[in-house]
């Protein structure tokens, strides 16, 4: 499954500098839900520092997702089940990244 | 308010999240769109009226302020009341104190040079080397308008109309490309000096607090120089919750209404305003994003540094957190922040003017008694510097000793001194 994750206000930092992703997410009988995207982003592309992008299983409060340019609140936050080629959008509104 | 015993029919006492079914809402303005974004605990917008929401808010708290000018007439009835000022945008380059390289100071400053050649205003990319290049009066507070409260708030409305209408298009460009500076030239020894001046402070909470005092010099100093009369900081309201408790913290509670209010009249001349307080940065973050607001991601002083490295790094991480539990935090912060008002000392032609700290240029605050908590924070300095000397010293001396157990004296800055 196809996905395209953005990153912005910072937050590209943890990930070397590059603000955008395309990214192919292993098959899996079950969808992805974003719980388990932020489990594998921690997993397969934070390269330094995943306190600062991730507290516990959500993202650090701070942090805002959008999924398909609007509010992943609107969507259900971690349980919002991921389909094919969805954008996903995290913004860093921290001064410590 | 919340009892452990007691039985609230299972609602859950510690958080204030009110569960309620959020898939595929509706505008809660024109019930209509769907929704993109909900803010604060339970409002949702639609992209088009989230995008009047916002600009409606900012009209909103220009004109209640009364500080910033609108056109009081329009040309038509039809047509929405302009604002009509003429802005300038300041960008300060603290690369040298937040340790960037020259190469990336100059790469964004170059990506921000042409987003502000985009908007055709004037512009100011200033490096901030060139404090150390400013007259000294910029320590001294200038005269301010001695009637505040402005009936020639209409006077000047009028004039500034009738100014307007000499102005051509083509004129007004020509002559804002060529205001526009970019003077991000710096000498080696000014370079050096910020470094040396940076390097030199122990603590990341000095060094933040100084680059902000550094910042706000040049910027009063480019805003006289030029002939502004207003600076529009772009400080949210999250922002300025955080502030506010890391200033309290700072000991800076005699200035808070200054330093987080609407508008801060400390320089006299030039007046600091705060249109941005009533957004929260998510509302910041959500339309820059959707109304393509181009930004540049620049590293600061705190970037990426751990939670408990300076006392303004700890209260963001502190607000913030308990921000996402309890979702009114920031709302009753700026809240309380806006029931402080700056008072203005009554204008006497005889009496002398109030000293001003040379740092900040706030009225000092030194000249209190001993009931005091300035006079506290003395005490508290004087003991914590205390040379181990005399045994027969009691207590402070004592506590100073437990901590000298190395047998070597304290030095001239103190063991126990604290640096903060």
């Amino acid at each position: 499954m196809l996905s395209k994750l953005k990153l912005h206000g910072g937050a590209e930092l943890l990930f070397d500098g590059v603000k955008n992703h395309h990214v192919t997410l292993p098959g899996q009988s079950d969808p992805w839900d974003m719980k388990q995207l932020l489990a594998w982003i921690r997993g397969n592309m934070l390269k330094e520092r995943p306190e600062l992008f991730m507290q516990g299983d959500t993202v650090r409060p701070g942090i805002l997702v959008l999924i398909n340019d609007a509010d992943w609140e609107l969507m259900g936050e971690l349980e919002y089940q991921l389909q094919d080629q969805d954008n996903v959008v995290f913004i860093s509104t921290l001064h410590g990244g | 308010m919340c009892q452990v015993e007691e039985d609230y029919n299972g609602l859950e006492c510690k958080q204030e999240k009110i569960p309620v079914p959020t898939l595929n809402r509706k505008c809660m303005k024109c019930k209509e769109g769907t929704a993109v974004l909900i803010i604060r605990v339970n409002d949702s917008f639609c992209r088009s009226c989230f995008k009047e929401y916002f600009i409606h808010k900012f009209r909103a708290m220009l004109g209640k302020n009364r500080v910033i000018f609108l056109q009081e007439k329009g040309l038509s009835r039809e047509a929405p009341k302009k604002l009509r000022f003429v802005p300038g945008i300041i960008y300060i380059d603290d690369g040298g104190a937040c340790g960037r390289s020259a190469e990336e100071r100059q790469r964004s400053n170059a990506l921000l040079k042409s987003i502000f050649t985009e908007t055709g205003f004037t512009y100011f990319i200033v490096s901030l080397e060139q404090v150390f290049s400013l007259p000294t009066s910029v320590l001294v507070p200038g005269t301010s308008d001695p009637d505040p409260s402005n009936p020639s708030y209409k006077q000047a409305v009028d004039q500034y109309i009738k100014e307007k209408q000499t102005l051509t298009e083509e004129n007004v460009a020509s002559a804002v490309a060529q205001l526009s500076i970019e003077d991000s030239a710096y000498s080696p020894e000014h370079k050096l000096a910020l470094e040396r001046l940076f390097s030199s402070m122990k603590t990341l909470t000095a060094k933040e607090d100084m680059l902000q005092t550094l910042r706000s010099h040049l910027i009063l100093h480019i805003a006289r120089e030029n002939g502004y009369s207003k600076v529009m900081m772009g400080d949210s309201c999250s922002r300025l919750a955080v502030k506010l408790l890391s200033n309290i913290a700072l000991g800076r509670g005699a200035a808070l209404a200054s330093d987080t209010g609407f508008s801060d009249p400390r320089y006299g001349d030039v007046v600091i305003v705060r249109p941005m307080r009533d957004y929260s940065s998510k509302e910041i973050a959500f339309y820059s994003r959707m109304f393509n607001v181009p930004s540049v991601f620049i590293s600061g002083l705190d970037t990426q540094t751990h939670d408990k490295t300076s006392i303004q790094r700890l209260t963001e991480s502190f607000v913030t957190n308990l921000q996402s539990d309890f979702p009114s935090t920031v709302s009753t912060i700026y809240r309380t922040s806006e029931k402080l008002h700056t008072v203005m000392p009554p204008q006497s032609q005889t009496a002398e003017p109030a000293s001003k700290c040379l740092l900040c240029l706030c009225t000092l605050d030194t000249k209190v008694d001993k009931a005091s908590a300035f006079h506290a924070t003395l005490v508290s300095e004087q003991l914590s510097q205390i040379k181990l000397q005399d045994p027969s010293l009691d207590a402070p001396a004592q506590s100073a000793e437990q901590c000298c157990t190395e047998g070597q004296g304290c030095g001239p800055g103190g063991c126990c001194s604290s640096n903060r």
